[in-house]
Formats: C-alpha cells, structure tokens, sequence
C-alpha cells in the first residue's frame, strides 16, 4: 500500500514537473526586486516585474501606449474629478473579485504620505466609491497625467489588506515588517509560487486572468544574477532564457553564439550634462572671479566641442541615439522637428570660447557616475580628451551613484552626468519639473545647476492644468526648443537597452527596459 | 585561567566596538542612502525628512551609540533595500555561507593535506614538481579569474555544472539546505572549487612545510631505526606532528573563508551573507552593512578565542610562564 502511495505520488510529481517545464521562462536581471510590495519602492524593475502579478487601472501595451485594465472606460467629472468604472469579473489570485472597495483602499494606501509610492502619484488627494464597480479619483488640480500615473498603482484586495494588516505599506521609519513585502496577492496574467529574495521567485499562470492570454506560458523563473560575466556564461550555457542587461562588450559574443541573440534598441534613458549655472564660482576651477557655465555661449562651446558620432561609434559601438533633445521620441511632447543636434565643431567650439572672453579655455570639474549608465566612465573620458582640444580642461572624478548623486544633488558640482527616462510618468512633462524648473520647492528637484528660465517657468504652471492635449504638446514643445537654444543641459544621447535571449522566444523590448512577459511567447 | 577568560572576553568587546566604529565612519564615504530609497521625483525636502527621520542627519557618535544600543538588544534595524529585519536576512542567508565554506573546507582538506604528504616524502619526483607548479598557480590567480574560468569551462563548454545560484534546496526549520538534492549538489562543487583552491594551496604548502622539519627529528630516525613500517612512520608518528600547527592555521583560516565567500558568491550568485553585503554596500544599506561587519568580527573573535583557549589546553608552559613572569 505504501509502495503503491509512493508510485503515485511520484507520477504525479513527475507529471506537475513535466507540464511546468513545458513553457517556463527563466529571467535573470542584475538585479533582484526590492520587495513584493509595489507601493515600498519606486525604482522601475521592481515596479516592472510585479506587474506580472498586479495590474493597475489603466497600462501601457507594448507600444508604450495606454490601454484600459482593470478600468474599462473613465471620464472626467469634474477638472480634478474623474470617475473609473471597473471592469466586471476580475477576480484576485486568492479567489475574492474586484470591486469598488479595494480600489478605494489601494488609492488611500498609495496616497498615505508616507508610501513610498505616494510620490509617483503627486495630485491624487483622494478616491471614493460611488457604485459598486466605479470609483471616483479626487486630485487636487486638474491634471492632465492622471492616467500616467494611474499605471504604476498596482490595485490590492481589500479584504486580503486587512486580514493581514497590511492597509498600509511599509514605513521604513517605523522599522516594522509589512506582510506584503513578502506575499501578493493581484489580479495579474501570473500569480506567485514562492520567493527566495536574492535567488529565485518562481510565477505559476494565472489560469483565470480577466484578458486573453497573447502568451503561451505556464511558468517564470526570475532570477538575480548581478556579475556581468556570470549572467552571460547563464545564458550561453543554456540555463535561461532571457536576460538584461547584456554587457555591450559581450554582445557580439552572444550573437556570435548558436541559439542566443541579442536584442538591442535605444531606451527612454536619455543621459546628459547639467552645468552649475547658479554659484557665482565654480568649485574646480582656475577661473575664479565668475562662472563661465553661466555663459550660454561657453555651454554652447562646450556642446559643439563633443564629437557624438564618434561616442556613438566607438564607445557605445552604434548602438545609441545622439539626441538633440532631453527626451526620447516615444515619451509624448517629443517633437522631430526640434531635434536637430548643434553640429560637432572645434573651431566654432573655440570662436564661442574666445568670444565669451576664454581664448585658453579654463579648468572645470567633471563628475560622472561608474556604475549607472551604459558605459559611464567611458563617455566621460572620451569627452574630456574632447573639451581638452578647444582647452577646457576637464577634471573628471567618476564614482559610483551613490557618492555622485549626493555630490551632484548637494550642488557640489561644476559638471554633472546624469540621465532621464521620464519614468514613471513616461511624459516630456517630468523632465521639465525634473531638471529644467528653477529649483523651488518640488521642482526641479534634478537641477542642481540651478538653471532656469522664466518663460519655462510660467509654461510650465500651464501645461500642469492643460486638458487639452494638442495645446499641451505645443507647450511642451516650446519648453523642449528653448532648452535647447539656451544649452540648459548638454543632451548626449538615448543609451541603448540590451537584452539577451534564446532563440525560439519571441518577446516585444519595450524601450522602458521592462519585459512585458505577457506577449512572451515559447516555442 | 578564569581570569585569563574573562580578559578575554573585555577585549574581544573592545575589538568588536572598535570594528563598529570603523564601519560607521566609513559608511558616509559610501554615499546617500535616501538617493536609492527615494524616486527621481521627491523633492528637497521629502529626502531632508526621510534622512531625518531614518536618523542618518545626526552626528556620528550618536547613530553609532544608537546602533550599540540597539544591537546589545539584538534589534539591527531593518534593511533599506531588502525592507525585512536585519537579523531575519542574515539568518536567512547564513545556511547558504556556512554550507559552501563546509564545502571548500572539505574539498582543501582532502585534496592539500595528501599533495602536501606526497611532496614532502617523494620531493624530487616529477608528481611534486606539477604540484608545487599548481599550488603556485593557485596562490597567485585571483579568484574571480578561476571562478570564471570554472565556469566557461564546466558550465558554458561542457554544460556539466550549473553556473550560478544553489539549485533546489530543502527547508530543515529555518535552516535551507542545497545537500539533499541533487541539483544542490551539483551546484555546490564549482563555488566550493573556487573558494577552496586557495586553501588548498595553503594547506599543501604548510604540509609540506611542516612535515620534511618533522621528518628530519631524530624520533623518526630512531622510529625508522627500530625497523617500525614507512606506513607506521609516515602517517602514525611524522603527520600526526605535522598537523597541529597546520590545525591551528586553518581553524583561522575558516573565518576568513566565511568572512571572505564575498567574491565566489557574487561570481556565483551565491545567496549566502557575503552576497547580502555586497549588494547592500552598493545600495548604501547601512543597516545590514554594519550587522554583517559586526557578525564577521564576531566570528573572528570567537574564532581566535577559541585558538587560544586550545594553546592553554595543549601546552602547559603558557601557564607556568603567566604565573612566574606575569607577562602577556
């Protein structure tokens, strides 16, 4: 009877291993998600894997373009009203359905001022049920982005929030433990089978997922794997399917390798340089009774003086997009028309220099992270042996984020690299609160150079308010020409997404770096 | 010997809180921990208050007394990056550590001490020659190199190995396993490859060392003289000789191994707390940064301790010399 037990146990163990390896996905990224709470954290790859087992209201398809979830239609009520009718017969993994509540409570957790995520939803003041399966979405001025925003707030099950005391997201303040950091529950194509944090968290299909499946899998074995070379030996060995990033230099190595490629396209990431255009000396110079960066004409000189096609060619080896503008074309506001580059010219670099009173150009402060961007260090280097050939002698200190953005962000400074995917709010829009508002209050919080126009300024107040989307784009447009003319950053370019995979897996890249594994498919 | 235990004891608090200290005034140089915690988006303002309220505004003596406080009571915080109770993680991870260093030990004790035997009683075969050769080799590679040379190898080329992670483990209580299944094991032999290689090479060396000074001594001689058996002079009476000191070496050497698995499990993507360190220095986790420092302080006092402790038991002298001379 025993052994009879044993068999059967065994076919059957055998059976459930033998339909799950059937289309499992393996993904390894660098690194892990923080947390399995989507409102503890901001940072995107975590946001970007939950998605598989939450859903928001409204989500971007594979175009980057908004499409409704778990809402089905929505309209505004008011200017700052709008009201969301749900989707009928959404049920969560636990088996309880969606309704109105658990919307109402996910917006007041996400909205609690000391959610993380409260940040990615700045206007939303308020949600209340006005039906069983519709919500009204409170903000505290008109806004135009509200769908945007919408699409990172994962919705939660109410009643599965309050049984496990976890109505609120963690506060790291309080230093309490929160159950959903490490349980979910959602709505998703996938639902959670188990969670190593650091090795595997392993999603099973959700067999009784609201949308039709475009996927044909039954499993996803995320896994961390953060050094380069281990993560590339993974995918040559056969060990997964798909991962991200892939190391530039080993690209052509995995192409060159039978049954793994590399899928390449630029990002939303466009990296820059932000000047200090507010101290009245420098912090690393040789000039000392003013500012040049103050001087439109020496950031000009210092634009024309980079030579992008060559940082494209050699460094990024082709696969960037130099970039005239401090957006990528897919984030809306973008504008064709505008994005023409100032040519790479050294002696106009020079003529601009001795005009602004430089003939021998000056010594300044470079920083640039080592750990952040695709080919960090090596961007900075090869522009510093440009600026050094229409004499601006750059001293380049390249340290890893976490020392540069405190010095970049404590307006220590002269030259600084950083790069914006306008994510979360995947608008022209962030950029402009982000970088080129004067500093004051919650803009442009990323402008430590403190540049700042008061035409930007006044356009931007209007564009926060303009329902009307056509008006708004010509704003957002005006803003983007006049950062350009006034070199309020000097825009590099988008630096390239690289994602290896296995052959035989067909999956859209999506230019905000995260695999949407619901269009995967495995044959 | 009470009184040598519990001056012992005052120092390795000493040692402890000096290590603590160090660690805190290193981690301002490591960055800004609220940059990672909080959106692009925050303003000013909400990271001044976050900083604030996460206590990293005060001056340095006060978050360091903060943190003793707190660890004397076994509260480390929670983790910024990983947002779960220090202690939890580090609990959680150890298993992984502690079974890969078992691993490497094993693998260094079994293949050192006979390479080291073999060399030092045939040293001019051609076999000694390739060993001391590959011990050198050993030594002075970089273990990151042989780790990725491990893997292009055993798991890109021949696909024999896994090439990251434990594989399947199994849960004993709160202790997680890779030991029981098949694919645990497999996964353990590159990573322990790679962090005992090192050892090996020490462990031979030391041998050999050891073993041709003791083979010289004259009770060898005269055991050889009594006509006892190679085997019997060999392993009964020359080895047993040569392991104490080289017994002492590696008890300390196993606190480096776990204090040091931090490259093998980075290579490997090995969850053990080493990994957990890393990451939590490139997030600025202080938190779990200074509970790591402290553990491995920890292992190595306790570690040291116990050494010491063994050289009382062993050798009498220590004692006698203590109660004439009173010097230490």
């Amino acid at each position: 009877m025993r052994r009879k037990l044993l068999c059967v146990a065994m076919t059957l163990s055998l059976g459930a291993a033998m339909t799950s390896q059937a289309n499992t996905l393996r993904m390894a990224e660098a690194s892990d998600i923080a947390s399995l709470d989507p409102y503890s954290v901001t940072e995107s790859n975590t946001l970007g894997f939950l998605h598989h087992i939450y859903e928001p209201l409204v989500r971007y398809n594979a175009d980057l373009k908004l499409e409704p979830a778990l809402a089905t239609s929505w309209e505004l009520v008011e200017p700052n009203v709008w009201r969301f009718e749900l989707r009928e017969g959404v049920s969560f993994h636990n088996g309880n359905s969606l309704n109105a509540d658990d919307v109402v409570a996910s917006i007041h957790r996400a909205i609690d001022p000391n959610a993380p995520i409260r940040v990615n939803v700045p206007t939303v003041v308020d949600a209340r049920k006005v039906g069983e399966m519709s919500v009204e979405i409170v903000l505290s001025t008109a806004d135009p982005l509200l769908l945007n925003y919408l699409t990172n707030v994962y919705i939660f099950d109410k009643e599965w929030m309050t049984e496990n005391n976890a109505l609120n997201a963690i506060d790291l303040r309080k230093g309490e433990e929160n159950y959903a950091t490490t349980h979910a529950n959602g709505t998703g194509p996938f639902q959670l089978e188990s969670r190593q944090p650091d090795a595997k968290t392993v999603l099973a299909v959700n067999p009784r997922w609201w949308d039709t499946p475009q996927h044909n899998l039954t499993r996803i074995e995320f896994t961390p794997i953060s050094s380069d070379a281990t993560r590339v030996a993974a995918l040559l060995s056969g060990e997964i399917d798909l991962m991200y990033p892939a190391p530039l230099q080993d690209v052509k190595r995995i192409d060159s390798t039978a049954g793994v490629k590399v899928l390449q396209a630029p990002s939303l990431r466009t990296i820059m340089f932000g000047m200090d255009q507010r101290d009245d000396q420098l912090h690393d110079s040789d000039i000392k009774d003013r500012n040049p960066l103050k001087d439109a004409r020496v950031r000009k000189a210092l634009y024309q003086a980079i030579n992008m096609e060559l940082i494209h060619k050699k460094v990024m080896r082709g696969n960037s997009r130099n970039s005239a503008l401090v957006v990528a074309p897919e984030v809306p506001g973008y504008d064709a028309a505008l994005n023409q580059r100032f040519p790479f010219d050294p002696e106009a670099a020079k003529a601009l220099l001795a005009d602004a009173g430089y003939p021998n150009g000056f010594r300044v402060g470079l920083d640039c992270t080592n750990d952040r961007y695709v080919n960090d260090e090596e961007i900075c280097q090869a522009v510093v042996s440009m600026w050094a050939r229409v004499g601006i002698r750059a001293n380049l200190t390249a340290q890893s984020k976490g020392n540069h953005f405190q010095k970049m962000l404590g307006g220590g400074s002269d030259i600084y690299m950083f790069g914006w995917a306008t994510l979360p709010m995947l608008d022209t829009f962030s950029a402009l609160t982000g970088f080129l508002a004067t500093p004051a209050d919650k803009l442009g919080t990323w402008n430590p150079g403190g540049y700042s126009n008061a035409r930007i300024d006044s356009l931007i107040d209007q564009i926060s308010g303009e329902l009307d989307e056509p008006k708004r784009r010509a704003m957002l447009a005006e803003t983007l020409e006049i950062a350009r003319d006034e070199v309020a950053v000097i825009p590099l370019h988008q630096q390239p997404l690289s994602w290896g995979i296995r052959d035989g897996i067909t999956l859209p890249q999506t230019p905000d770096d995260k695999p949407r594994l619901w269009y995967a498919k495995v044959n | 010997m009470l009184s040598f235990l519990i001056r012992r004891l005052g120092q390795s608090l000493l040692v402890m809180l000096a290590v603590a200290l160090l660690a805190f005034s290193m981690f301002r140089y490591v960055g800004d921990p609220v940059t990672n915690m909080l959106s692009q988006d925050a303003s000013v303002e909400e990271r001044e208050q976050l900083r604030e309220s996460l206590g990293l505004s005060e001056p340095l003596y006060v978050q360091f007394s903060t943190f003793v406080v707190q660890a004397a009571q076994g509260d480390f915080g929670i983790s910024y990056r990983n947002q779960r109770p220090v202690s939890e993680l580090i609990a959680e991870r150890m298993p992984a550590t502690l079974e890969l260093v078992a691993v490497a030990f094993i693998i260094s004790l079994l293949v050192g001490v006979p390479m080291g035997v073999y060399s030092a009683l045939k040293p001019h075969s051609w076999l000694s020659h390739v060993f001391q050769t590959l011990s050198l080799i050993g030594i002075s590679l970089p273990t990151f190199v042989t780790g990725i040379l491990l893997i292009l190898t055993f798991s890109v080329t021949l696909n024999w190995l896994p090439s990251f992670g434990r594989g399947e483990v199994v849960s004993i209580g709160w202790w997680s396993t890779g030991l029981l299944t098949a694919s645990g094991l497999k996964s353990l032999i590159l990573p322990g490859i790679m962090l005992g290689l090192f050892q090996v090479t020490l462990i031979m060396r030391l041998v050999r060392a050891e073993m041709m000074e003791v083979l010289r001594t004259d009770y060898i001689r005269f055991a050889r003289a009594r006509g006892l058996s190679n085997r019997a002079v060999n392993f009964g009476h020359a080895l047993k000789n040569t392991l104490m000191p080289v017994i002492t070496i590696i008890g300390l050497q196993l606190g480096a191994m776990i204090a040091f698995a931090i490259i093998t499990e980075t290579v490997f993507q090995w969850p053990g707390m080493g990994f957990l360190f890393i990451q939590a220095v490139s997030f600025v986790d202080i938190p779990v940064m200074s509970a790591y420092l402290l553990l491995v302080s920890l292992i190595f006092v306790v570690i040291n301790m116990i050494v010491d402790m063994l050289y009382f038991m062993l050798d009498p002298r220590l004692c006698a010399d203590r109660g004439t001379a009173n010097s230490h």
